[in-house]
């Protein structure tokens, strides 16, 4: 058996390892499986790629596992709140190195005169992806740091400026494969697709954050099949395109959960606030203390909390976890509605409440718990505010209508935990707020939830 | 070459429909898992970056190839272990009661 054939093997084990390791994410119970299939996977790419012959040396190859190693450790323990970041900035790292690979080359076969116009096109592909997934992910991950203001920032002419960069792009791109010697294109195309990613993001509000880090999860994916394309290698167009698939479906899954298309998300900034038609119901606005909704709590057979990312600042989910256990404890069947744009990415709010011990069982996702709402006794609302917002089932002028919603206010009591009547992230206003059914406890979330446990812990006695 | 090319695109898109049919089977639950594992597993741009490190044609070369291992090793070593963590914390109320 040759070397080569060797290498193919070992990367044909390492793509079905990889295979393996997504199928198992299906279910919690197999999802630890998952892990370890994906960090064998990785185990026999890199081992099979260490057995190519053209490695003279590999001083520089034990520097960059080491530097790695020692960037990637501490950032697997940021705090849950910071996962979002660095996922953002993993995709980052991910377009950098594509956008490396693909310069290297580009310059090394222009010195020994073996660039075709296949190989030219697929490195346009790929440091065009790369370079703006890089920008396009550390722009995206200083919002949700907040080094960057999160709200979108827009000037005239906005979407024409980042149609002629990306249009420019490529069309360089395009005369670069006609000739591929004219190397003088090159750093054009590069300073190009850095700009673009930084443009791109720039618009895009807070709250389109889960779609972005999806969309650019999938353009890293999609970097990785064009280096593939370049260095012909098969392993990374297979394990490339499982990632871009995912970053695919996930921004498809939220692009939907919030009634938006792609084209609306890049290209139309969030955020422009209507005028509201609520103002002039604000006398109807109920307040209630802890003491009060600690006794409607208690004597509820159904609860349903519904938790937004105000309850992740305020840092309560603890104190949620210890309001499951009292409420549960007095009887009543306790579930969590979890809606798809819950938190800052995909599926972090479940996150978040599994830090909290909260079983996963009891975490229900939109479509399955909405249903349950009109025979629920009390839907308390923590921290959540657009997601519960009743306009967008009948409000044509409200800018989230259409987006699918949870119905907390069917539930037979509402109770809403909230700071103050600021509107919420998408600046819009509530109307759930003002219903005759609804209850609001005004302060912070943290502060709240403590004192309804200690009311319900008194019962408990 | 020609041919070559050809089953290049072939894995491209038979990979495509097995992730988009995979992917749609993953929990709701663990999408934000989902994401820390693909990030690992798009990090295998290292294979690439590990090529170029090592072949060691041009000064020029070599370090590109180096910082972009670096780069990609970061995704690796960092995603594996944080949708580690993550996943632990995932526990079913049978596990809590003693």
């Amino acid at each position: 058996m040759t070397t080569q054939t060797a290498i193919q093997l070992v990367y044909l084990a390492s793509t079905v390892l990889f295979i393996l390791s997504l199928k198992w994410m299906s279910h919690p119970s197999t999802a630890r499986r998952s892990v370890v299939a994906g960090s064998l996977a990785m185990l026999f790419a890199i081992g099979g790629t260490l057995l190519y012959p053209e490695i003279v040396g590999y001083q520089w190859v034990v520097v960059g596992i080491v530097v790695g190693t020692a960037l990637g450790v501490p950032l697997s323990r940021v705090p849950l709140t910071a996962v979002p970041q660095r996922t953002a900035l993993s995709h980052a790292f991910g377009g950098l190195a594509a956008g490396l690979v693909g310069t290297a080359k580009y310059y090394l076969w222009l010195q020994q005169h073996q660039l075709t116009s296949f190989r030219t096109g697929a490195i346009v592909a790929e440091i065009i992806l790369g370079f703006l997934s890089f920008t396009g992910s550390l722009m995206a991950a200083g919002k949700l740091q907040e080094i960057i203001p999160t709200r979108p920032i827009t000037y005239r002419g906005q979407n024409m400026i980042n149609l002629v960069l990306f249009v420019g792009a490529v069309i360089i791109g395009v005369l670069l494969v006609i000739d591929p010697e004219q190397s003088f294109f090159f750093p054009i195309i590069i300073g190009f697709s850095l700009l673009f990613g930084i443009l791109l993001i720039i618009p895009i509000g807070g709250a389109d954050m889960p779609t972005v880090i999806a969309i650019l999860n999938s353009y890293a994916g999609l970097s990785a099949v064009a280096m593939g394309f370049v260095l012909e290698n098969n392993l990374l167009i297979a394990a490339g395109a499982l990632d871009g698939s995912s970053g695919l479906i996930l921004a498809l899954i939220m692009s939907k959960a919030m009634n938006r298309s792609f084209k609306n998300v890049l290209f139309g900034a969030f955020g422009k606030v209507h005028a509201s038609a609520a103002q002039a119901e604000l006398a109807s606005i109920k307040s209630t203390s802890t003491e009060e909704g600690a006794q409607i709590l208690g004597s509820a057979g159904s609860v349903i909390i519904v938790p937004g990312y105000g309850m992740a600042v305020a840092q309560a989910q603890h104190g949620v976890h210890d309001l499951y256990v009292e409420l549960s404890k007095l009887g009543a069947d306790v579930k969590f509605a979890i809606h798809p744009v819950a938190g800052r990415m995909p599926g972090h709010m479940n996150v978040l409440l599994a830090e909290a011990e909260i079983p996963y069982d009891r975490l229900i996702e939109m479509d399955v718990i909405n249903p349950d709402f009109p025979q629920t006794d009390v839907a308390l609302v923590i921290g959540a505010n657009d997601v519960v917002n009743p306009a967008a089932r009948h409000d044509k002028s409200s800018p989230i209508y259409g987006m699918p919603i949870l119905d907390a206010d069917r539930a037979k009591t509402v109770i809403v935990i909230k700071r103050s009547m600021n509107p919420g992230f998408a600046g819009i206003e509530n109307e759930l707020f003002y219903k005759d059914n609804t209850l609001m406890l005004f302060g912070d979330a943290k502060t709240m939830i403590g004192g309804l446990v200690r009311e319900l812990e008194k019962e408990n006695k | 070459m020609t041919m070559d090319l050809i089953m290049l695109v072939f894995v491209f898109v038979l990979a495509t429909f097995i992730g988009i049919e995979v992917i749609k089977n993953v929990s709701r639950l663990l999408h934000t898992p989902l994401m820390s594992l693909t990030n690992a597993i798009s990090a295998i741009a290292a294979v690439g970056s590990i090529i170029i490190a090592g072949e060691q044609i041009t000064d020029f070369s070599t370090v590109l190839g180096t910082i972009a291992l670096a780069a990609s090793m970061t995704n690796i070593v960092s995603g594996f272990l944080l949708t580690n963590r993550m996943l632990k914390m995932f526990k079913k109320r049978e596990d809590k009661k003693k």
